[in-house]
């Protein structure tokens, strides 16, 4: 049998240890103990390509690697805005610019000189089995395909489409199965702003809706019919069900992830533009948005390695053509675009948006 | 008997083998379900634990690297071993010398074994200006395809023309698999064929103690006092109502509440083992006061009153046979409430534990992750190398709940006592 006393004693001896190292970092202590590492936090979209960059950045064997968490555009940017100081984040990923309103709370916040940089862009392909015909769809009838209500002889009705040559004679007898993110996702919100939205704009029974929040729902609610299917936040379980189901069945998701699946995927064509790296970076492959990584100038001196890491971001070696974000699925700017952000960094240009 | 008992009769026995048949039958598919989980992990993991790796020489060039005799540490890190290791890859393919050739043997290594070679000059620097043969770690795309997770053919990240030098490697003996030592001992990486776990264990098993080291004398004591002290009133009604609501609250609940109190108010440093076990404990404390409270509850009155009848005082009576006998039940509670800790992830978003962290914590303030967090994100990366290695990462998982759950019930076990 155990003596309890003993096991108390023992207990209450390690609890003190760890309340003593709590009451130890107290704010005061804390705040002003320097950080040698650089922290970030933001976007899951953003995450694959910032940590690719810390590795790179920590292998030359002068900073240790910085820590990057992947908590969302808009959690990192709250974390961001929250002050000056090394218990904030120093970097922030987002998979979209920051907001006006973003802007403010952070300048509220002591916040006032942030430097921005446009790290790239990640396209958001449709994609089907290999060896399936070659498919084309607009944004029309893409939302024709997959939107809650769609009109019908001048009404605006329940989804009827079950094939897409139902909506188009010149689209193939293929049935509709499309699989997709969740509303939680970043994806989702972007495939519904730059498909669906878009879409819908020039649909005459949509444009005659008055009320604009009834337009705005017509024209993002996705069908719950099963015809759209939402697999999951992981985009790689959306490849895992098209490589095992039928061909004709679609799946919406990052573009790196058919870069690393080309063997067994291929994208359709939207708008009858291939989703290929001009295509995206020129803006002309229509499902595309720009991603941004923020840095605090105060904190530029102060966290040993931000500068020369905001500048590896930078580089040609990263994020140009042939660089190592590239080959990770990066879709990365023109040359002139690139050149002007690298001279935005080094001069450490402020951003500056809104009032 | 009447004809009509029979038949009651007939119906009884019948009925009572189809309750046991359903007692079969779901044992059946529990077992199923549970040997499927367990095939396909393994199946598909497996593999993450051997690594391809590619017999060449390597001339440890003095210009790239740093004259002979150098040990400043900081200059063998930084030096460059991308041109080392290409110079030596296109020694060994010399008749490539086209553009796109050579940008193709660069894919047959990927960082991985820069790294490696990097590593090999820190640990001996009068490698520097030698010539050695070195198993190179094969690039992930390369992994794959030797491992037949991917195929050649259009659209395939090993090309023809890769295929064709791995084929003549292959011939000379040169391309082998390796047990993936790397995998055990390394931290998070981008590249597959870096990563490692030991860094998720680490933070796991720091972050576990601590919440254990919290939650269950905590909750051991808080249900010593509900059982034994506590009057039966309404105060202890509604303290009663409120433990047994806490432990139906979402997880990401208590991150919120770890975010705010330990971090925000505390100044608790973020992704530290520390706040998570906190956090953790916290979740905890709820089902450890229940199944604690439960184990005092049974055990006999006559036991109680036996102790005080032979002189004990009420702590002793507690600390020398109350609890001792409670003891295995307590612990299969804590047994419980640790293997959801162990398992758990929402409530360490917030606390910024859902990171990528290079280093193996030292301590319970360094920054960490935690085991079920690392297969997480692993199971988002786009690269193909993945998918095996998170398939490993929840085979490390399970073993650690295995070990963690099989002291558990050694311990109980040891202190089982029957009257």
């Amino acid at each position: 049998m155990i003596r309890i006393p003993q096991l108390a004693a023992v207990a209450a001896a390690a609890v003190a240890v760890v309340v003593a190292a709590g009451a130890a970092l107290t704010p005061s202590a804390e705040a002003q103990q320097a950080r040698n590492q650089i922290r970030a936090a933001g976007s899951s979209t953003v995450y694959p390509f910032t940590t690719a960059v810390a590795e790179q950045f920590a292998r030359g064997g002068q900073f240790r690697a910085p820590i990057v968490e992947s908590i969302g555009t808009g959690a990192g940017i709250r974390a961001f805005c929250q002050g000056v100081g090394v218990a904030h984040p120093d970097v922030a990923n987002a998979s979209r610019r920051m907001s006006a309103s973003e802007f403010n709370t952070c300048r509220q916040n002591g916040v006032t000189e942030i430097v921005e940089l446009q790290i790239g862009f990640d396209g958001i392909v449709i994609a089907v089995k290999k060896g399936t015909p070659p498919i084309n769809l607009t944004r029309q009838q893409i939302w024709r395909g997959l939107a809650r209500e769609v009109p019908v002889n001048g009404q605006l009705v329940r989804n009827p489409h079950t094939h897409w040559n139902q909506i188009d004679p010149s689209l193939p007898n293929i049935a509709i199965e499309v699989m997709g993110p969740p509303p939680t996702s970043g994806t989702r919100d972007s495939f519904v702003e730059l498909v669906m939205q878009e879409g819908c704009k020039d649909v005459a029974e949509v444009r005659a809706v008055t009320d604009a929040r009834r337009r705005n729902e017509v024209c993002s609610a996705m069908r719950e019919d099963g015809r759209f299917i939402e697999a999951g936040e992981n985009d790689n379980l959306i490849v895992q069900r098209l490589v095992a189901g039928q061909s004709g069945v679609m799946g919406i998701f990052g573009y790196s992830f058919l870069d690393q699946n080309r063997d067994r995927l291929e994208a359709i064509r939207i708008d009858g533009v291939e989703d290929s790296f001009e295509n995206i970076a020129s803006g002309r492959y229509p499902v595309s948005r720009a991603m941004f990584v923020y840095v605090k100038k105060a904190h530029i001196g102060v966290v040993p390695g931000l500068r020369e890491f905001l500048v590896e971001y930078a580089s040609e070696r990263a994020i140009g053509d042939r660089g190592y974000l590239t080959s990770r699925g990066l879709v990365p700017m023109v040359r002139e675009d690139r050149t002007r952000w690298r001279q935005q960094i080094e001069a450490l240009q402020l951003l500056s948006l809104g009032s | 008997m009447t004809p009509e008992a029979i038949r009651r009769l007939k119906r009884r026995y019948a009925a009572e083998r189809r309750f046991k048949a359903y007692g079969i039958a779901a044992m059946t598919f529990a077992a199923a379900a549970l040997l499927l989980l367990l095939v396909t992990v393994v199946g598909n993991g497996y593999t993450a634990f051997w690594q391809t790796q590619l017999r060449i020489e390597v001339f440890f060039d003095p210009d790239a690297i740093a004259p002979a005799g150098t040990t400043d540490r900081r200059r063998l890190m930084g030096a460059d071993y991308r041109t080392v290791l290409l110079d030596a890859v296109s020694a060994r393919f010399p008749e490539v010398r086209d553009r796109d050739g050579l940008r193709q043997l660069e894919g047959l290594v990927g960082s991985g074994a820069e790294v490696q070679l990097r590593d090999m000059v820190v640990a001996d620097p009068g490698l520097i200006g030698q010539r050695r043969q070195v198993w190179l770690l094969a690039h992930s795309d390369i992994d794959m395809l030797i491992k037949g997770q991917t195929r050649l053919g259009d659209g395939a990240r090993v090309t023809e023309r890769q295929a064709g030098w791995l084929t003549a490697l292959a011939r000379g003996g040169d391309v082998d698999q390796f047990f993936n030592t790397r995998f055990f001992t390394g931290a998070d990486s981008r590249d597959p064929e870096l990563v490692g776990i030991l860094g998720g264990v680490v933070g796991t098993t720091f972050t576990l103690l601590i919440c254990l080291l919290l939650a269950f004398p905590l909750g051991v004591m808080a249900a010593v006092y509900l059982e034994e002290y506590a009057p039966k009133n309404r105060l202890t009604d509604i303290i009663e109502v409120n433990i047994n609501n806490l432990a139906a609250v979402p997880s990401i609940v208590f991150g919120l509440l770890g975010l705010s109190v330990f971090i925000n108010f505390f100044g608790m440093p973020r992704s530290a083992p520390l706040v998570g076990g906190s956090v953790l404990a916290l979740m905890s404390l709820p089902t450890i006061i229940i199944a604690a409270r439960a184990a005092l509850r049974a055990v006999p009155p006559s036991i109680r009153e036996g102790a005080l009848g032979v002189g004990a005082s009420k702590m002793q009576m507690i600390g020398h046979h109350v609890l001792p006998l409670a003891m295995p039940g307590i612990l299969t509670g804590t047994i419980i409430a640790m293997a959801h800790a162990l398992g758990e992830t929402a409530p360490l978003l917030m606390i910024g534990m859902v990171a990528f962290i290079t280093d193996i914590p030292t301590d319970p303030l360094s920054a960490s992750t935690v085991l079920p967090v690392q297969i997480f994100m692993w199971a988002d990366h786009p690269e193909r190398g993945f998918v095996e290695k998170t398939s490993a990462g929840i085979i490390v998982l399970l073993v650690f709940m295995l070990v963690m759950n099989a002291s558990a019930v050694w311990l109980r076990r040891k202190f089982e006592r029957r009257w």
